[in-house]
């Protein structure tokens, strides 16, 4: 056996903008263990929620992660509307799915893009980036925001969106679209990139589903599952099927995404023709009391709230299990056993994002 | 099926396009109507009823009605626009432009006149100080 070595991996390292601490276990070039410490950014958003009314907490919700904020708002919400019974307007629910579809559109580019720059395709990063700079775009034009829209809010959302900018933004849409189409070949059949992911970073199917991966990590193993086929909100009415690969490395999770978006560009095109004109917002009386679970799938996965009212202004309790939480196991199995110069790609493989592991 | 053109098609149309940045600051940066910028205050039409302080998630604003003072933490704000909201005479209102950088962390203070409520009976101790 040859010696042991323990090379620290982070908190901070180039290809990660985030502190995710990793003890490498190496045998030569070889990983043969990694030990995860998180705990750098926690921020104590869960307790906020004693403090804080509910209808304030969604903003904080919000600011959980700075990727997927509004998807975090919807799953806060729906929550606390569950609890109170409270009937949400369609035309929201259809909103808050056009703006969560955008967000993931967002959030993908954001990460093909991350991914390329770990893997040293500077070139192609900023092709990605000059894309989702686009969609940022339409966000600031629809919520005011360009990361964080405030535009959920218990009962409904807080902006509309009128017909002509509607169109407009549908127009502006198949543009990005047909910009994301080129970029997207590149992360499909480039030599480099297949050359640099296939077979790296292996999680069986088995051992993804042991391990209780979620979103696209579980999803490039070959695993149907996606939360939105629940049908939750306004995806009772949409038809999508999940993306699946079954190549299991770190180039079929790259696939799932950049499939995806192509996905979420439908379902915006279906909420578009399928959005009706009506109220944006009920109105909110009393004080939630009881308690849910609700579960909203997220660009990264499945992300769970538990939220528990107690009949005032304040939650008793706010819980968050967020999808990159999930997939830490799973990315330690894919460490072990692969070769040191691969890390960085791996851990960005599972689209990490530590500040909503650490809420 | 693995190529290398794809790529290199891309770099090079992209040699003959325009810059894809937005050259701040040389242009202007760009708003729409919605982007949330900073909050403004129209001191005139305030009432200093105090509920922006109160619907404030982050506690930003602090009303002193006896005094006549308003004031803003920018610092704390987040623009979540629910100040705009509340104020009934809207005196508050959500403007595009970035609030701009500052070295210290000061609160920005707006005297507002202390409007005598009409017909509302006021506290006494208020009374006597307003009037
Ligand atoms: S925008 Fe929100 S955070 Fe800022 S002052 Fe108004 S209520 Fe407070
Ligand atoms: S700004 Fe508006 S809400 Fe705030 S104290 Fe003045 S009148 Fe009241």
């Amino acid at each position: 056996m040859a010696n042991r070595t323990i090379i620290p991996f982070g908190p901070q390292h180039p290809v990660l903008p985030e502190p995710i601490h990793l003890d490498l276990v190496l045998e030569d070039e070889k990983v043969v263990e990694a030990i995860p410490n998180v705990g750098f950014v926690h921020r104590g958003l869960e307790l906020l929620c004693q403090k804080k009314s509910f209808q304030d907490m969604v903003l904080v919700a919000e600011r959980i992660c700075g990727i997927c904020s509004l998807i975090h708002g919807v799953g806060f919400v729906q929550g606390i509307e569950k609890v109170m019974n409270l009937e949400v307007p369609e035309r929201a629910l259809f909103l808050r799915v056009f703006w969560g579809e955008l967000s993931r559109i967002h959030s993908h580019i954001l990460w093909l893009g991350l991914a390329a720059d770990a893997i040293g395709f500077e070139s192609l990063f900023m092709h990605s980036w000059r894309v989702r700079e686009m969609v940022l775009d339409i966000f600031e034009e629809t919520t005011g925001g360009r990361v964080i829209f405030d535009a959920v809010k218990v009962g409904g959302v807080r902006k509309d969106i009128s017909k002509e900018t509607f169109t407009r933004i549908m127009k502006q849409l198949d543009k990005v679209e047909e910009e994301y189409k080129q970029i997207a070949e590149v992360f499909i059949k480039d030599f480099t990139i297949i050359h640099r992911w296939s077979n790296v970073g292996v999680l069986s199917k088995e051992n993804a589903a042991k391990l209780g991966a979620v979103g696209p990590t579980l999803r490039a193993s070959g695993i149907k599952s996606d939360t939105r086929m629940l049908k939750y909100g306004a995806y009772e009415k949409i038809d999508f099927e999940p993306i699946v690969e079954h190549t299991c490395d770190c180039y079929a999770r790259s696939l799932v995404r950049v499939k995806e978006v192509y996905q979420s560009f439908d379902i915006i095109r279906q909420c578009y023709n399928k959005i009706s004109e009506g109220e944006i917002e009920t109105k909110v009386t009393g004080f939630p009391t009881g308690e849910f679970f609700s579960r909203v799938e997220q660009p990264r996965g499945e992300v769970i709230y538990y939220v528990k009212g107690n009949g005032t202004k304040f939650l008793d309790r706010f819980r968050v299990r967020t999808p990159t939480f999930a997939n830490i196991p799973p990315l330690l199995q894919m460490l072990a056993g692969c070769d040191l110069a691969d890390v960085p790609a791996i851990i960005i493989s599972i689209d990490p994002c530590i500040s909503c592991t650490e809420r | 099926m693995s190529d290398i053109l794809t790529m290199c098609k891309i770099v090079l149309s992209s040699l003959r396009k325009k810059t894809a940045c937005q050259m701040y600051p040389v242009k202007p940066a760009k708003f729409y109507k919605n982007s949330r910028g900073h909050i403004a205050l129209e001191p005139a039409k305030c009432i200093l009823c105090t509920l922006c302080a109160k619907r404030c998630p982050t506690g930003a604003i602090e009303v002193d009605r006896t005094k006549g003072v308003w004031q803003i933490n920018r610092f704390k704000c987040i623009l979540c626009n629910e100040c705009v909201h509340s104020c009934r005479p809207v005196a508050l209102s959500m403007e595009n432009q970035y609030a701009a950088p500052s070295a210290n962390k000061d609160i920005e203070t707006h005297n507002v006149e202390i409007k005598k409520p009409a017909a509302k009976p006021v506290a006494p101790g208020e009374s006597a100080e307003n009037s």
